[in-house]
């Protein structure tokens, strides 16, 4: 009798020890806090997997990766990837491609926000990674600053309207128009490049940073700083963070996302003051997001997709996620949620979350290209050269053309 | 050595195991003492190095995994001298060089016989005192100082400000905010944060010498009339010269390498300010992990390696003869 009872003890015990699984996923930090809340979910539906969690700072977790890419050495089940490197790390041989057995991802790519699929394809068709959170583009301005100088934000809805605009609030309100009149130019370069190509090169791989579309774009930044209407302050720097807690900016260009940071840490004293919509000229840009991929070399490979299928694929993980930090769910369904049409009490109530359902699924799909890093830091150079040391924009981006073909080798 | 190994027992004669054993530490120890820095050399030190030769003859993204490279000559060479990205990187290294260089001797120097002369007990506490950012953690250093120079509300462009308000002076000063993380102007930040950070270090290396240097030539210079301005040119400035040599050579090697403070000022490379401020080991940091061009990143290596070497060689003539002369 004793040793039957040991017997099945021994057999439960060793039950349970093949069963617990560890998964290991690499994250960086605020989409950790998104997980942690997917997590709770996930467990209980597979209690038996236990997923640790390796959280680096944005900069250091691509570092990681890639040196782990390199080597093969140390990769975690599951990556994070930021839209920043997704297109890097899918023109590379490191990630699982999903669109094969056992993943079959093609039949869920209908239930995303169309473009994100693109921009986890490679050239050559490999899908790499399944998207998680998206950044629809929009129009954020400081309502009671755009009051005191009289401006209707709807005359803001040009590019020319909107400079006007900027030189109102200058001189009736001292505050800026915009911390940095590069944000100008990017989200014009990000906003009018045609579908099914990358920004910067057109459909067969062509360098194409000195069309007509860059030149307006840096026209525009141009003209902004030589009226003295940005405040030259760069993003991510205690001085922007500064602006947003004064009001010493009336108007900020970023991803939905922005709200979320406003709100829990960079300016939550200005609640009620901001307000949302549309870019300009009927634009509509994606401003980032991010994915999850599984590394070639992962051992657990099979419980890796249930994680990322169901972190992805299902409403209640991406509402959570949602919740959690106003991370904009990626699948389509999760945006038909109630919550979409709550007010947004920081954007004094306005139902914002509709609006960027709107930009979201106007965004027209990009595709990915390898060298799309190298021409967004060479383009970024040419510009800084145009703002800050007054290089001719013909000129600063045949030289940009000329240094991101010299690259591509 | 063959001797002493044909004097000692062979293998199979019967020999106590303690005895064996103190042959063994005898012939080995030495080695297993001396080993751990062999060790640690070989793998952080010279297989790095050689594997980065290798790989500047390769063409390698780290994404596609390891062994995946392929072999292109000296391709990564002709293009990275061809580079105008990398020539600007390699002026703006070259002119932080010079500009954060030189002052941290021209001040260091008087700074050092001033501290050695005067002070008496107070030496060690101003030593202490202007050596202490040069163990400060330079991120920490860069943070603090990106905050400093903030165009609306850092304290440089506020005292800027105030001094601007004063007669004489402020007609030399701009009368707006100077914004320091422009293109043209962010160099001039950087080598102010290297100025500071280095100068101390400086002091100590010429304190060190300075007081090596016999007191009884001062007494002597002293008792034929020299002033303090005289002993230091005639005396001190000539026996300083081998140090100069040693700390000029390593603020050469230390500024042709300076990364930390301009990547954190510059926000990583985020900043719009980054073409004017971008270094050769920033840009070197840019090719191989956001462009994952390890191939090109190790041929920039060695080109900074083998223009550091000619430059210490250049130091080596200036000073380093009149050094050995002087000795």
């Amino acid at each position: 009798m004793k040793q039957a009872l040991f017997l099945a003890f021994l057999m439960l015990f060793s039950l349970g020890l093949t069963q617990r699984t560890t998964l290991t996923v690499a994250v960086f930090p605020n989409l950790d806090d998104a997980l942690k809340a997917q997590l709770a979910l996930f467990n209980k539906k597979y209690p038996n997997v236990e997923v640790k969690l390796v959280i680096q700072q944005y900069a250091d977790h691509h570092n990681a990766l890639t040196t782990a890419l390199a080597t093969g050495q140390g990769l975690p089940d599951v990556a994070a990837i930021e839209i920043g490197f997704v297109g890097r790390f899918a023109e590379g041989q490191g990630f699982e491609d999903l669109n094969k057995p056992p993943y079959n991802a093609g039949q869920y790519k209908r239930l995303f926000t169309p473009y994100t699929i693109a921009q986890a394809t490679s050239f050559d068709g490999r899908f790499i990674a399944m998207p998680v959170d998206i950044g629809p583009g929009t129009f954020f301005y400081r309502v009671d600053i755009l009051q005191k100088a009289g401006v209707d934000p709807r005359n803001m809805l040009t590019w020319p309207g909107y400079i006007a605009a900027g030189r109102r609030i200058k001189a009736t309100t001292g505050a800026f128009l915009i911390a940095d009149a590069a944000d100008v130019a990017w989200i014009n370069i990000f906003a009018t490049t045609p579908a099914n190509t990358s920004p910067y090169f057109d459909e067969k791989g062509n360098v194409i940073v000195d069309t007509p579309r860059f030149v307006r774009a840096f026209e525009l930044a141009k003209n902004i700083r030589a009226a003295g209407l940005d405040a030259r302050i760069g993003a991510w720097t205690n001085e922007w963070y500064d602006a947003f807690k004064k009001g010493t900016v009336a108007t900020q260009f970023s991803g939905a996302w922005l709200q979320g940071h406003l709100q829990n840490w960079m300016a939550p004293e200005t609640k009620g003051l901001w307000r949302v919509q549309h870019l300009p000229e009927g634009m509509y840009a994606s401003w980032g997001g991010s994915f999850y991929g599984i590394p070639t070399a992962s051992r657990n490979k099979a419980l890796a997709w249930e994680l990322i299928k169901y972190i992805t694929t299902t409403n209640e993980a991406q509402i959570a996620a949602f919740r959690a930090i106003g991370a904009f769910p990626a699948l389509l369904s999760a945006q038909n949620d109630p919550a979409f049409s709550e007010p947004v009490e920081f954007l004094g109530g306005q139902q914002a979350r509709l609006l960027w359902r709107d930009a979201a699924r106007r965004v027209r799909p990009l595709k990915a290209n390898k060298y799309d890093r190298v021409a967004y830091e060479i383009v970024g150079t040419a510009l800084s050269q145009v703002l800050d040391e007054g290089k001719d924009i013909p000129a600063a981006l045949a030289e940009a053309k000329r240094l991101i073909e010299r690259r591509m080798r | 050595m063959r001797k002493t190994l044909d004097n000692l027992p062979s293998r199979s004669s019967p020999l106590s195991l303690s005895m064996r054993w103190s042959n063994f530490q005898r012939r080995y120890a030495p080695y297993i003492f001396v080993s751990p820095f062999f060790i640690l050399f070989l793998v952080f030190g010279l297989y790095p190095s050689l594997f980065s030769l290798y790989m500047s003859f390769q063409s390698w993204t780290p994404s596609d995994g390891w062994g995946r490279w392929k072999y292109v000559g000296l391709d990564n060479y002709t293009f990275t001298l061809t580079d105008p990205m990398f020539w600007r990187s390699m002026w703006n290294t070259i002119w932080l060089g010079v500009v954060s260089g030189v002052p941290q001797h021209l001040i260091a120097i008087p700074l050092a016989f001033v501290i050695h002369m005067m002070l008496g007990r107070f030496k060690t506490f101003v030593t202490a005192v202007y050596f202490l950012p040069y163990i400060t953690s330079s991120v920490a250093i860069a943070l603090i100082f990106n905050t400093l120079f903030a165009t609306h509300n850092g304290v440089i462009n506020l005292v800027i400000a105030h001094l601007n308000t004063w007669p004489l002076l402020g007609a030399l000063l701009p009368d707006q905010n100077i914004n320091w993380f422009t293109s043209a102007n962010v160099k001039y930040a950087i080598a102010l944060v290297v100025i500071w950070q280095f100068t101390g270090w400086n002091v100590l290396l010429y304190l060190s010498a300075l007081q090596a240097i016999p007191k009884d030539l001062y007494e002597a210079a002293a008792v034929d009339g020299a002033s303090r301005v005289q002993q230091f040119r005639y005396i001190t400035l000539p026996l300083l010269r081998p140090m100069m040599f040693f700390a000029v050579s390593l603020t050469i090697i230390g500024n042709m390498q300076l990364f930390e403070q301009p990547f954190v000022l510059l926000n990583g490379g985020a900043s719009t300010a980054t073409p004017g401020g971008q270094t050769v080991t920033m840009y070197m940091y840019r090719t191989a992990f956001e462009w994952l061009e390890m191939g090109t990143a190790a041929s920039i290596a060695w080109i900074l390696f083998i223009f550091i070497g000619i430059l210490t060689y250049l130091n080596n003539l200036i000073f380093g003869r009149a050094a050995r002369g002087v000795d």
